[in-house]
């Protein structure tokens, strides 16, 4: 049972990290990325390229997939999204599941439709044994703290830098943070960037715990994470945390006890059932605006 | 008297919607000027358009001789002019003292505390709501945090768009007296209004918009004396 748990908890970061991008770009930018789990998918790709290929120890792998994916992210962007920043809501929504589209097959393209066995990154390090017996794994420990650190990170940044706080302002009106001088094209790369950052990462620990690699890797856990960020309440950043670990501990709880099969079902049952109670996530905002 | 702010032949377009039909005014350093208007007549249209959120199709808006309409929207404020926007637009998430700081975006953050004195003097009820989030405060405290959030880049013009819209008469005199006060202390004010009795009362220069064209200016007396402005704006 811990041992789940604990596996639960390990995925759930992983999806909280990943809540984390669709979350912050959905907060300031008003829409839904769904480009945002490919990118996971291409910082697990490039990661693997350069351990496997170029032989780079594997914390500098990381950032190297991390940089490469924060300018992607910020390119996505300028080039798909940006264009239509005054156009409805459903062209973007579409132009992101196009870029989505774009960028599997593009990696169809460069890395082929055979799975990529990722390389283990802990594999000098001993799982740790815990009370009782459980074991955990090192990726585990590290989703865990990482998802932890870049929570207290993201927290402080949008509330005591002066970064943070514009993001903020720009996420409720553009138009009067524009009247402050804050500059709103800027701000909305620069949270493309953050969320394109942390996905990099998110694909690394995803790929070292499921170690099969392809171009479709990154659509169910982004579908999955988004769901995560709902469930939690979308725009809300200990929302994203906690949505994505709650769902990767029902998910895990489900596949163990109840059936594998059906796991993923029980996960989007839950879903609706939240958002049939609270349909603006468990922290979701419910503002009442004096006038 | 030195002109801050001059506007020309000003033609801005909603779409295919002509709503502004070449407004021309100026406003003198130092001065209180109000356009004034039914709903519709195309104020706020002008204000936005003079603080950079709009685009006009034709004409011209100069600030101190220097022509604005090149000028990227976020870097208006740089050149010294702040604009409160109508419906206040504080950041209901932010604290106050957070949405004074954002007032605050573009100026050193070395500077910020001592402005944030001279705000807190004029509007001593933010200083007390300070760790307060702006969504909480009542309406006439966020219409206080508005103007004290546009003070933040130390303007020498500030523009107010409907700063008495939907607060109470004590409020609307509390406000006004607050206007007053500032322009004593040497801001000049751009002042668009739909309560035309408070506006021309504490305005040196007055113009009147209809439908999207300048058909009445005059001094703040004159217009309230004015035949035609009484019958159409000061009920009779």
């Amino acid at each position: 049972m811990l041992a789940h748990l604990i596996n639960g908890i390990s995925l759930g970061s992983i999806y909280a990290i990943i809540a984390l991008g669709y979350t912050m770009v959905y907060g300031i930018a008003k829409m839904l990325n769904f480009a945002h789990g490919d990118v996971i998918m291409v910082g697990g790709y490039v990661s693997f390229c350069f351990m496997s290929y170029m032989n780079v120890p594997a914390p500098i792998a990381v950032l190297l997939a991390m940089a490469i994916c924060t300018v992607l992210g910020i390119t996505i962007e300028r080039l798909a999204y940006k264009p239509l920043r005054s156009a409805t809501s459903l062209a973007v929504l579409i132009t992101a599941i196009g870029m989505s589209y774009f960028l599997q097959n593009s990696a169809l393209i460069i890395w082929g439709a055979n799975p990529k066995a990722y390389p283990n990154i802990f594999k000098d390090i001993e799982a740790f044994e815990m009370v009782g017996g459980a074991r955990v794994s090192p990726v585990a420990v590290v989703a865990i703290t990482a998802n932890l650190v870049i929570m207290i990170i993201l927290t402080l940044f949008t509330s005591r830098t002066k970064m943070g706080k514009a993001m903020r302002a720009v996420s409720e009106d553009k138009g009067a943070a524009t009247l402050m001088g804050i500059n709103v094209n800027f701000t909305i790369s620069m949270t493309f960037a953050i969320g394109s950052g942390l996905a990099a990462i998110a694909g690394v620990l995803l790929c070292t715990a499921y170690p099969t690699l392809m171009p479709t890797t990154g659509s169910m856990p982004g579908i999955k994470a988004f769901t995560a960020a709902v469930f939690g309440g979308i725009g809300s950043i200990p929302g994203a945390m906690i949505g994505g670990i709650l769902l990767g501990v029902i998910e895990i709880l489900a596949r163990a006890y109840i059936s594998s099969e059906l796991a993923d079902a029980i996960v989007f049952g839950v879903l609706i059932v939240v958002l049939i109670f609270r349909p603006t996530g468990l922290l979701g905002k419910q503002i009442h605006e004096k006038v | 008297m030195s002109t801050v702010l001059k506007v020309e032949n000003l033609h801005v377009y909603y779409g295919s919607i002509h709503a502004i039909k070449g407004v021309s005014f100026e406003v003198g350093e130092g001065e209180i000027v109000t356009l004034i208007g039914a709903n519709g007549a195309g104020k706020s249209t002008t204000l936005n358009t003079v603080g950079g959120l709009l685009k006009p199709r034709e004409g011209s808006v100069e600030f101190e001789g220097k022509s604005i309409l090149g000028v990227a929207p976020h870097k208006v404020v740089n050149q010294g002019m702040a604009l409160c926007p109508e419906g206040r637009r504080v950041f209901a998430q932010l604290s106050v003292r957070e949405n004074l700081e954002m007032g605050a975006y573009t100026r050193p953050v070395s500077e910020i505390a001592e402005t944030l004195e001279i705000v807190y003097e004029h509007f001593p009820r933010l200083k007390e709501r300070q760790t307060q989030m702006a969504g909480t405060l009542s309406g006439g405290e966020q219409q206080m945090l508005a103007m004290g959030r546009a003070l933040m880049s130390k303007p020498r013009l500030m523009m107010l768009d409907e700063p008495s819209m939907g607060l109470a008469p004590i409020l609307v005199d509390q406000i006004f007296e607050i206007i007053k006060a500032l322009n004593k202390k040497g801001t000049t004010i751009l002042l668009v209004e739909q309560n035309a009795q408070m506006a021309l009362s504490i305005a040196d220069r007055a113009y009147v918009l209809e439908t999207g064209r300048i058909v009445n200016s005059g001094t703040g007396k004159d217009l309230l004396n004015d035949d035609s402005v009484k019958k159409a704006y000061l009920g009779g």
